[in-house]
């Protein structure tokens, strides 16, 4: 559209600026890509999924009163199963299970999406410098990733949560902060290839400086590829998000799908066939990181069609 | 070396080419060995400033919700070494973990080596034999998935294993436990809900054996569900890379059977990235046993972590962080060593 309007009220653009240019090009592009992707079934079907999730964590406060998550204002006994009243049936503390299920969802998915962001910024800014700076910074930072992927996650995420303190932002940062090396190495080997192609030679020859080149020229061509990752880092974020709450390193006053199944098996629900506690949770954690690895493996599959078939 | 028509030219031509190979893989080892060792200082650094840096004062930890006189912090302080400078402080780690000493466990009063080496076999056990059962079905399963492609089998085999990669490994132990431990309608529970083995067990017996397998059962089929939905994916994937190579046209149009191309061409290629991948998971023992030695209540190393957070007992946790990644940076110059010694082509 803005294509159309570029030349003001003649309504026929003569001819396109460079910027319509490049946004018309992309928007093509882009629409090509959705049409790859929607005949992909599994991918689809992973849209459809998260489409859902999405759903009911906005919609929330509407689908369930955030009264019924305080423990004071419980009405039910305790572990009462399923009935026509707790669709669920209820927790330890008398709360509806499915009123906890719809909340969670929220920290789940925020905490995700939020530990994927900074995730992604860190692991994206260091490939993309790692790989088109040489020299010694190239290399220092090519060795902090190399070093950051041999520490194992689970037991750094542990300590740092443990060093830092239980909160949302808290538990937020301890998986951004550990699950960056990934994104890095695969941005940084992107970027070495993309730099030896001619246009970045061009660019450099008329002159342009090297942020120019990183910003304008490398990264949208590294932005697919970003993109591709953060699907599959997010169901990664998810499950670190649920394992570190399980192991009671979540924040103590917000209810996740991880805390849930925290309370779950401290106050033996397992022992007890307190199913209707145990089961829900883990049913959500699986179908919304099998939704978001559905998805990345689509995108990749758009990105890279060698990949077509798998 | 054709041209060489001269026997002893040609022996000694190949003499060099050895030679030649043999110290390039020389020099590959000793790079891997070099960047292994960086990477192990790089962790000793990150060890102890993560403790002593970061917010969060141990003595002040530990005292927590309890009256703490001042004079009683600092005799801690001193007894642990925290009344010194931060400099002398990373001086005596040094010296002390260089030495294999860990420091002292502030909740078993025993020193935390002794403690990691009573707690390692546990570990190794379940994730050991947990990690042969998966390479073993997981390549098994990627074989026959990649080799008919898009079949009812593939398609059954690769649902399964990205629904067990979306699942928390621990999740799945507690479904067990209350499927087959607990019981649930008409399965009776016959396994053992935790624990190691039985509190009457005679262990170095037959039964005593027999009962820690028994008790390792349902933990060991819970971690090998989970590694195996890595291992086939990965398997499956490296398998199609090569379907599309000449030399499986080439085989076929010798007229070689099928399983013949598929188990003599196709898959010894295919298995180094598997192999890759599947030592390198070695390296995270500790790691994947922390949940599940939590759920089943397996006293290894996994869950001494665990336990270690709720005092805190900073010098547990430093330990088994320790130990945990130099596993994983032993277990990488392994896959490297391992990977240089298959194929000759990453010895760059």
């Amino acid at each position: 559209m803005s294509a159309v309007e570029g030349d003001g009220s003649t309504g026929v653009p003569a001819t396109l600026s460079a910027r319509q240019l490049a946004r018309r090009r992309r928007r093509e592009s882009f629409l090509r890509s959705w049409r790859i992707f929607r005949r992909n079934r599994s991918g689809m079907l992973g849209l459809v999924i998260l489409a859902v999730f999405a759903f009911i964590a906005l919609a929330a406060p509407l689908l369930a009163s955030s009264q019924g998550l305080e423990v004071t204002q419980a009405t039910g006994g305790v572990l009462e199963p399923p009935s026509s009243q707790y669709w669920l049936g209820t927790d330890d503390q008398g709360r509806s299970v499915l009123t906890l299920l719809i909340w969670g969802a929220r920290i789940s998915l925020f905490v995700g999406l939020a530990a994927t962001v900074i995730s992604m910024v860190i692991g994206t800014l260091i490939g993309l410098i790692s790989g088109f700076s040489g020299g010694w910074a190239g290399a220092v930072l090519f060795r902090l990733t190399e070093w950051f992927l041999v520490i194992p996650f689970l037991p750094l995420a542990i300590v740092l949560a443990t060093v830092l303190g239980r909160s949302l932002f808290n538990i937020v940062l301890v998986i951004g902060v550990t699950s960056w090396p990934g994104t890095a190495l695969l941005i940084r080997s992107q970027t070495l290839s993309i730099k030896e192609r001619a246009y970045i030679e061009r660019a450099r020859v008329l002159g342009a400086g090297r942020w120019h080149q990183m910003s304008r020229h490398v990264l949208p061509n590294v932005m697919p590829m970003v993109f591709a990752n953060t699907t599959l880092t997010v169901a990664i974020a998810i499950l670190a998000e649920t394992t570190l709450s399980f192991l009671g390193l979540g924040d103590p006053t917000r209810v996740s799908w991880g805390s849930m199944l925290d309370d779950a098996f401290q106050v033996g629900a397992i022992t007890t066939g307190a199913w209707w506690f145990i089961v829900p949770p883990g049913v959500c954690v699986v179908l919304v990181v099998l939704a978001f690895t559905l998805i990345g493996q689509a995108l990749e599959e758009v990105l890279n069609p060698r990949l077509k078939g798998r | 070396m054709t041209l060489a028509t001269n026997p002893s030219v040609a022996e000694a031509a190949e003499e060099v080419e050895t030679s030649r190979r043999h110290r390039s893989y020389g020099r590959y080892v000793l790079g891997k060995v070099l960047g292994s060792l960086a990477s192990l200082a790089f962790v000793l650094v990150v060890n102890f400033f993560l403790f002593r840096v970061l917010p969060g004062d141990p003595a002040r930890n530990l005292s927590r919700g309890r009256f703490v006189s001042k004079g009683q912090l600092a005799a801690f302080n001193k007894t642990y070494g925290l009344d010194q400078s931060v400099p002398q402080q990373f001086l005596t780690y040094l010296n002390n973990t260089l030495h294999g000493d860990l420091g002292i466990s502030i909740k078993y009063r025993v020193p935390v080596s002794q403690l990691i080496l009573d707690r390692l076999w546990p570990t190794l056990l379940l994730v050991g034999t947990s990690t042969i059962l998966a390479a073993i079905i997981g390549v098994w399963l990627g074989i026959r998935g990649a080799w008919k492609r898009g079949g009812a089998f593939d398609k059954a085999s690769t649902g399964t294993s990205l629904t067990l990669y979306s699942m928390p490994e621990w999740w799945l132990g507690l479904l067990l436990i209350a499927v087959f431990a607990v019981g649930w309608g008409p399965i009776p529970g016959i396994f053992p809900t935790g624990g190691l083995h039985s509190v009457d067990a005679q262990p170095g017996t037959l039964s005593g054996v027999l009962d820690t397998a028994w008790h390792l059962t349902l933990p060991v089929i819970t971690l090998t569900l989970a590694y195996l939905a890595d291992y086939s994916l990965i398997m499956r994937s490296s398998l199609l890379d090569e379907l599309g190579e000449d030399y499986l046209t080439t085989a076929r149009a010798k007229g070689l059977r099928d399983i013949v191309v598929r188990n003599r061409h196709a898959v010894p290629n295919a298995l180094l990235p598997t192999t890759t991948v599947i030592a390198l998971s070695i390296g995270f023992v500790v790691s994947g046993a922390i949940t599940i030695e939590t759920v089943f209540s397996i006293p290894g190393l996994g869950l001494l972590g665990v336990d270690a957070l709720e005092t805190p007992d900073f010098w547990v946790l430093q330990g088994t962080f320790m130990v945990a990644s130099a596993g994983v940076i032993a277990a990488n110059l392994v896959a490297n060593l391992l990977y240089g010694l298959l194929d000759p082509r990453v010895r760059t």
